[in-house]
């Protein structure tokens, strides 16, 4: 019989298709786990609706659970109660790590562009704040790029969503 | 079909035919960082299409790549606006400017609709446009006094609500949209 922190565990070993170094569990994506009668259900939320890459996860997760002996079930929710806000704080540092500054809090409303034109964004390389906006779109949907002027370091900054 | 199942069905028809649109730009924008830009924002347009075509095909009994492809094009129900074809980029961000302003309108309702399901799809659709109304909002400033641009924006504003038959190049848009799921028989599992 499979256990639910087995089911967790197996999933934080899953990485990040498109940034390998955070894995889904540290991504926040996965919403909840229910196991019943050799059954796992996992919903999941994508980052952004057209993410290329939520199949791929789903697939990965199905496997891991065949593997563990239960039969897969992977819900994707398209509902709004998913936000960057649930990526963990080990999964946050990761990004930062690895050069991607992790995305700022939620607000209320939508962040604007002169939010995002402002100097709140700190380099994740040398942690200054004297960065700008390069492009509110990056290589995947969830990224924008930006460039430190103190380092003179492009760098990738994870979207609030 | 329900009232439901028809918005649904030309709001998804609306970002996935722009989504096409958008995409031309792919290789061939101004310059790379816009070519990047609208390479991100037609994914995410096909994204928000996907979404709302599955929200449909549960009320009709079908899928969202049936519902995407398989029709006959007479039955979308998209805009003339995102019909065009633009090759001429300030006709293009004219379209933009104007088709995110709409859009955003037609959020805001949804959001306030007594649909939970819809209401919060919405929330998230629109939470991922509110970065392409900055991109449109940036843009239009930039071109705010370039007559070429104004002249556009006069005349492809009728066009946001036109949904009464299609453009020529609506039709060859579907050829293309369509031409992969045609050349293989009936029942194909994809």
């Amino acid at each position: 019989m499979v256990a639910e922190e087995q089911v967790w565990e197996a999933l934080a070993e899953i990485p990040d298709p498109e940034i390998p170094v955070i894995s889904l569990v540290e991504l926040g994506v996965i919403r909840g786990v229910e196991v019943e009668d050799g059954r796992v259900r996992i919903d999941f939320t994508p980052t952004f609706l057209g993410c290329p890459a939520v199949e791929v996860m789903q697939t990965a997760m199905a496997e891991r659970i065949r593997e563990l002996g239960a039969e897969p079930e992977v819900r994707v929710l398209t509902d709004d109660s998913w936000s960057t806000d649930r990526i963990t704080p080990e999964g946050r540092e990761k990004l930062r790590e690895a050069g991607f500054a992790p995305p700022a809090p939620r607000e209320a409303g939508a962040p604007t562009l002169v939010q995002l034109q402002s100097q709140a964004f700190r380099c994740p390389y040398c942690g200054s704040n004297d960065t700008t906006l390069e492009n509110i779109f990056g290589p995947t949907p969830c990224r924008s790029l930006r460039y430190c002027r103190s380092c003179r370091q492009p760098f990738e900054q994870f979207k609030t969503i | 079909m329900s009232e439901r199942a028809e918005l649904l069905l030309a709001i998804a028809d609306d970002e996935l035919v722009l989504g096409w649109r958008d995409s031309e730009w792919t290789g061939i924008a101004p310059f790379l960082e816009e070519d990047v830009a609208f390479s991100s924002i037609a994914q995410n347009e096909i994204g928000h299409a996907r979404a709302l075509y599955q929200l449909a095909a549960q009320e009709l009994g079908t899928t969202a790549d049936e519902l995407a492809f398989d029709r006959k094009p007479e039955e979308y129900r998209c805009s003339e606006l995102v019909e065009l074809r633009l090759p001429e980029w300030e006709r293009t961000i004219a379209r933009h400017v104007l088709y995110e302003e709409a859009d955003q309108a037609r959020l805001e309702q949804l959001k306030a609709s007594d649909d939970a399901e819809l209401a919060s799809l919405a929330a998230k659709i629109d939470r991922e446009e509110a970065y392409h109304r900055m991109h449109a909002q940036m843009w239009a400033d930039r071109l705010r006094d370039e007559p070429r641009f104004v002249t556009a924006l006069k005349e492809l504003r009728p066009l946001i609500d036109t949904r009464n038959g299609h453009t020529p190049e609506f039709t060859e848009l579907w050829e293309q949209m369509t031409e992969v799921r045609r050349s293989q028989p009936a029942g194909t599992t994809w």
